[in-house]
């Protein structure tokens, strides 16, 4: 470990203790998987019918469902870990030990660093065991390939990242860790206001802009044509400039507020 | 630094100045501990000194001064100055929701100690606090002066050479705060600076080498404590009295007295030696008067504190 720059080694160990924290502590990483799994299962078994109906102009079976929601869930999974990083990040800052970490001579991006890659990989962890129980109910992807599947983790990666900076900014911008979780709730809506329960086509005119022009839709369309092989045309682009903008808005909005000094 | 010290000095400001907002925290204080020396800050709440404290650790920085720790300038490397300090802030800088080891294993591990060095660091100061029993609990469940350890412990693995202590003993029952200064002794037998500060006179004069007296921003007086105790006016002896007859004639027979007519207290200025104390006695007694209870009084810090914090207010609680 001494041969790596301090920066890395700092990091791993701010890792290392988030991860620590989220053995500890798995409520907020068990209710950030419970959501996805009961809508998935919720929208399945109750409204399953129902919203067939809206799928491929009607007459769609439940199969055919399962397949139009996974992805959609997957990525409301992503959506939902920012809420326990805002928290966490937060819950940081009232603490003492934060004045302990900024009076050290370590590297200073390292605990925010930390954070976000705890958080990218619980998110990305909690999304493969949401979609082995979107397997269990009968998800079945259409004849992707092992690059298709290795695309689609890494979308989810980079939505997951590109969230976490926004959501490591909520938390240090929070005077309190109640006050995190509610600022992070949006980010926890944006994924219902998106096209993963109904395409957009079905939705009224008036709302069709809003599920159009935010991030989850590009994304879920992105997802659908990894796995499922409908048409991505310029969704995949779109995905990842969203991704790369939220992402370095949230970085340096973050690190600002982190080097400010504290109150 | 102009300051010619026969030791050098491990923390030199000059002209330090903070405010927040239109409310000037920190006026311009000058401030000079040589190494290897206990400074302490004393004061209100409110005073200042945490500020102060946070600013020479880099936590917050100054409006305006000429400000160094461990020979760094510290508006120009902060991180240097990181390398060379430990805190202990007011509030404990512990992660409660791990264990007290695992405290000490992080904080080692930023230190970029080797692993083995790290164990053996954490599991020698764990048995030094005497946190051993508690280590693989969590933080969270430690009580005040446990924690406090806990803190202090963390703040010793990078074995820092200059040891910022805010307020080490606020909230500490008797037993941890002695436990407390025998911290600090040892720790300055080891030749470590220590920049502590307090509200409790008892402490600063037990600890420091240097007293500075930190009064609304600024420095009210500096100084050893016993020369910090010449700046009041010498002792007295206090006699209280039963009955108001009795009070009535001492009061009149004794010059120089302050009387106080409710509590029938006198309070006859006095250095507090045994001549004094006999030739007041013999008096009394030729004067067939007899005071119900007699207290001496030597000059403290605490005359020193209210002398120069305001009078006779009393160190007023909360607030800030």
């Amino acid at each position: 470990m001494s041969s790596l720059s301090p920066a890395v080694r700092d990091s791993y160990t701010m890792l290392r203790r988030n991860l620590l924290h989220a053995r500890r502590y798995p409520s907020l990483t068990l209710n950030v998987l419970l959501m996805p799994i009961v809508l998935l299962l919720l929208f399945v078994y109750v409204f399953g019918d129902v919203m067939s109906a809206g799928i491929d102009g009607g007459g769609a079976g439940r199969a055919e469902y399962i397949a139009y929601l996974v992805p959609g869930i997957l990525l409301m999974t992503i959506g939902g870990a920012p809420v326990g990083t805002a928290v966490s990040v937060a819950m940081d800052m009232t603490e003492g030990i934060i004045a302990r970490f900024r009076t050290m001579a370590i590297h200073r991006g390292s605990l925010l660093i930390g954070h976000v890659v705890g958080s990218v990989l619980r998110a990305v962890i909690s999304v493969v065991l949401v979609g082995a129980v979107a397997v269990a109910v009968g998800f079945r992807s259409t004849d992707a390939s092992a690059l298709e599947w290795l695309a689609a983790l890494g979308l989810l990666a980079l939505v997951a990242t590109a969230f976490t900076w926004i959501a490591v900014g909520t938390g240090l911008a929070s005077p309190n860790v109640e006050a995190a979780s509610n600022n992070a709730l949006p980010l926890m809506i944006l994924p219902f206001l998106s096209s993963a329960f109904v395409p957009v086509d079905a939705m009224p005119g008036w709302f069709q802009p809003v599920a159009e022009y935010q991030p989850f839709t590009p994304a879920i369309e992105t997802l659908r044509g990894l796995l499922l092989g409908s048409a991505i045309g310029n969704e995949w682009w779109i995905t990842i400039c969203w991704c790369l903008g939220l992402g370095t808005l949230g970085y340096f909005w973050a690190t600002s507020l982190f080097h400010r000094d504290p109150r | 630094m102009t300051t010619t010290t026969s030791r050098p000095l491990a923390i030199a400001a000059e002209g330090l100045r903070k405010a927040y907002g239109d409310k000037t925290v920190l006026d311009g204080i000058d401030l000079a501990v040589p190494t290897g020396t206990v400074f302490s800050l004393l004061g209100p709440n409110g005073a200042g000194k945490t500020t102060a404290v946070k600013i020479l650790s880099t936590l917050v920085t100054a409006d305006a001064g000429d400000l160094r720790v461990g020979g760094h300038d510290l508006a120009v490397d902060p991180q240097a100055v990181r390398a060379a300090i430990g805190v202990t802030g007011q509030f404990s800088a512990v992660d409660g929701l791990i264990t007290g080891e695992e405290n000490m294993l992080l904080v080692a591990d930023l230190h970029h100690l080797p692993r083995r060095e790290g164990r053996r660091t954490t599991a020698a100061l764990l048995e030094r606090f005497g946190l051993v029993a508690a280590a693989k609990k969590p933080a969270v469940t430690y009580s005040g002066g446990m924690r406090r350890r806990l803190d202090i412990a963390m703040t010793l693995v990078g074995n820092p050479r200059i040891i910022f202590l805010d307020e080490p003993t606020t909230g500490l029952d008797p037993r941890s705060r002695h436990t407390m200064w025998g911290i600090i002794r040892e720790l300055v037998a080891g030749g470590v600076t220590v920049f502590l500060t307090t509200q409790y006179l008892e402490e600063a004069d037990e600890l420091a080498d240097r007293i500075a007296v930190l009064n609304d921003g600024r420095i009210a007086a500096q100084g050893n404590a016993d020369e910090l105790k010449r700046i009041v006016p010498g002792g007295h002896v206090r006699l209280r009295f039963a009955d108001r007859s009795a009070y009535r004639s001492a009061a009149v027979a004794l010059r120089e007295v302050t009387a106080d007519d409710e509590a029938l207290t006198l309070r006859i200025p006095s250095d507090g030696s045994q001549r004094e104390l006999r030739s007041l006695l013999d008096w009394l007694d030729s004067a067939d008067i007899e005071a119900d209870q007699l207290t001496v009084h030597t000059p403290d810090l605490d005359d020193v504190f209210f002398a120069l914090t305001g009078g006779a207010d009393k160190p007023a609680e909360a607030v800030r």
